[in-house]
């Protein structure tokens, strides 16, 4: 079973039409069955809103989700989620979880925010999640804010928006991508199936 | 690189059942164009990015049906969805998101009442909440009216007809507020809105082409995304938006509808003339 967090960011029926495309069996897990978290193959944090509201949403289930997390089960965080893993962002008072190193910080003044739209990822290094995915893939993002990792190989793919910034980012188990799959059409089902296929 | 967006518009009746897709000429005269979901789909295959829904029922019934509508479209179609028209209050705005609606846009609510705008950004994002400007020339024949339009605070703005400011309309371009257009657009962005879909009163419906001058007016003086609105007739419409202005997006409705050139074409033929879109 994939299980999908339900702790009231956003837009939950994406997601889940977009992974029933690509797997028979989505669970959507809301804190009042936070222990079947602990049975899954496969864990999606997803999320849109801001960086304080979704740590705080996410209390509930932080202590669950490193276990999990610990134990191996691959874990993909969307757009805020992804932003999370890190220490802490410029958009809040709150300590991200720090499952990645780095911090997240405003976009620069010389673009248009948030930056919106359709870009194309230009990948850094190999990762399973971006298999049959090329730099003239484009995804659709949407965001104020992007991820600095300190370590440089925690980008798997990168995009250009004012500056180069971490689009997919990956360690262990761990992966993050700012941009919405459940949103970019086909080629984000693809990195939804990949991810599926990494669960089993 | 990102992509300059396409983005059709479906104007739709929520009266009828199953809900109709329209097209009005000049917010008048009414025409059919298709199921929803079912031109949503086909605008899906050729390469959309994005898609708008604009609820244009009178009724009150129509909130079911504009529900069902959204959700048949994103349990099929993967690209943002965006609902408008009957947008009036958080309340209304929740009901749009949990159908599977990406972004709300609001107009009149918003004009009405523009805290609605911060609480709309605040709770569910400045992401999802897009605020909709319908804009009408206002010209000023003499130095004694542009006189008059600075003291009342409204932007003047040169264009090849004349100098003139833009009015703010409502009820669907039924009703004149008498706000700037484009100070409410600097009003929004700092109220939280994520995005502005801008449309122009005199161009829409006429297939003369977008005004570039509101157009370009308003992307100078904000920085969220701009997408441009009303009059696009041909594909070159909407090279011109995107070569004199800094819109991030162009909407378009009739010339997708009766299918005079499917999105495809439209993003190929901008790709040769040297603008950047998703293929």
């Amino acid at each position: 079973m994939i299980a999908i967090i339900d702790y009231g960011m956003g837009n939950l029926f994406s997601i889940y039409n977009g992974m029933k495309k690509v797997y028979d069996n989505p669970m959507l897990i809301t804190a009042d069955n936070i222990p079947s978290i602990r049975t899954a193959e496969g864990v999606i944090v997803p999320g849109v809103g801001a960086f304080d509201d979704c740590i705080r949403n996410l209390e509930p289930f932080s202590e669950v989700l490193i276990e999990v997390v610990e134990s191996g089960v691959p874990v993909l965080w969307i757009c805020i989620g992804m932003q999370i893993l890190f220490e802490a962002s410029e958009e809040g008072k709150e300590k991200g979880l720090g499952l990645i190193p780095g911090k997240v910080v405003r976009l620069p003044s010389n673009v248009r925010v948030p930056h919106m739209g359709w870009n194309n990822l230009h990948l850094q290094r190999h990762s399973e999640l971006l298999d049959g995915i090329t730099d003239a893939d484009y995804f659709y993002f949407v965001h104020s804010y992007y991820c600095v990792p300190r370590d440089e190989d925690a980008t798997v793919a990168s995009v250009e928006y004012g500056v180069e910034l971490a689009a997919v980012v990956s360690k262990d188990n761990v992966y993050g991508v700012q941009f919405h799959p459940e949103k970019s059409s086909q080629k984000g089902l693809q990195v939804l199936s990949n991810f599926v296929g990494m669960c089993k | 690189m990102l992509a300059k967006r396409i983005i059709p518009c479906l104007d739709c009746d929520f009266g009828v059942p199953g809900g109709r897709v329209v097209k009005g000429i000049e917010f008048k005269q009414i025409r059919y164009a298709g199921i929803p979901w079912e031109l949503a789909a086909e605008y899906d295959e050729q390469g959309a990015d994005e898609l708008v829904f604009l609820d244009i029922t009178a009724s009150h019934e129509r909130r079911e049906t504009m529900a069902h509508v959204i959700e048949k479209t994103a349990s099929n179609v993967f690209m943002p969805l965006t609902v408008g028209g009957g947008i009036h209050s958080l309340e209304d705005a929740r009901r749009a998101f949990n159908a599977g609606a990406d972004k709300v846009s609001v107009n009149t609510a918003a004009l009405k009442n523009p805290e609605l705008v911060n609480e709309l950004a605040k709770r569910f994002g400045s992401q999802a909440c897009m605020v909709a400007i319908d804009a009408k020339r206002r010209y000023v024949r003499s130095e004694e009216d542009a006189g008059k339009a600075i003291e009342e605070g409204r932007e003047i703005i040169d264009t090849r007809e004349g100098k003139c400011w833009f009015e703010c309309s409502f009820y669907g371009g039924r009703k004149f507020t008498g706000v700037d257009a484009i100070k409410w657009a600097m009003e929004v962005e700092k109220r939280g809105a994520g995005e502005i879909m801008l449309t122009s009163m005199d161009r829409d419906g006429t297939k003369d082409g977008f005004d570039l001058e509101l157009t370009a007016a308003v992307c100078d003086r904000v920085n969220i995304p701009i997408i441009a609105s009303g009059g696009c007739g041909l594909p070159s419409h909407i090279k011109d938006v995107f070569k004199f202005t800094d819109a991030s997006a162009a909407l378009a409705a009739s010339i997708f509808h009766y299918k005079e050139y499917t999105v495809r074409e439209v993003k190929q033929y901008l790709n040769e003339n040297g603008v950047h879109v998703r293929l």
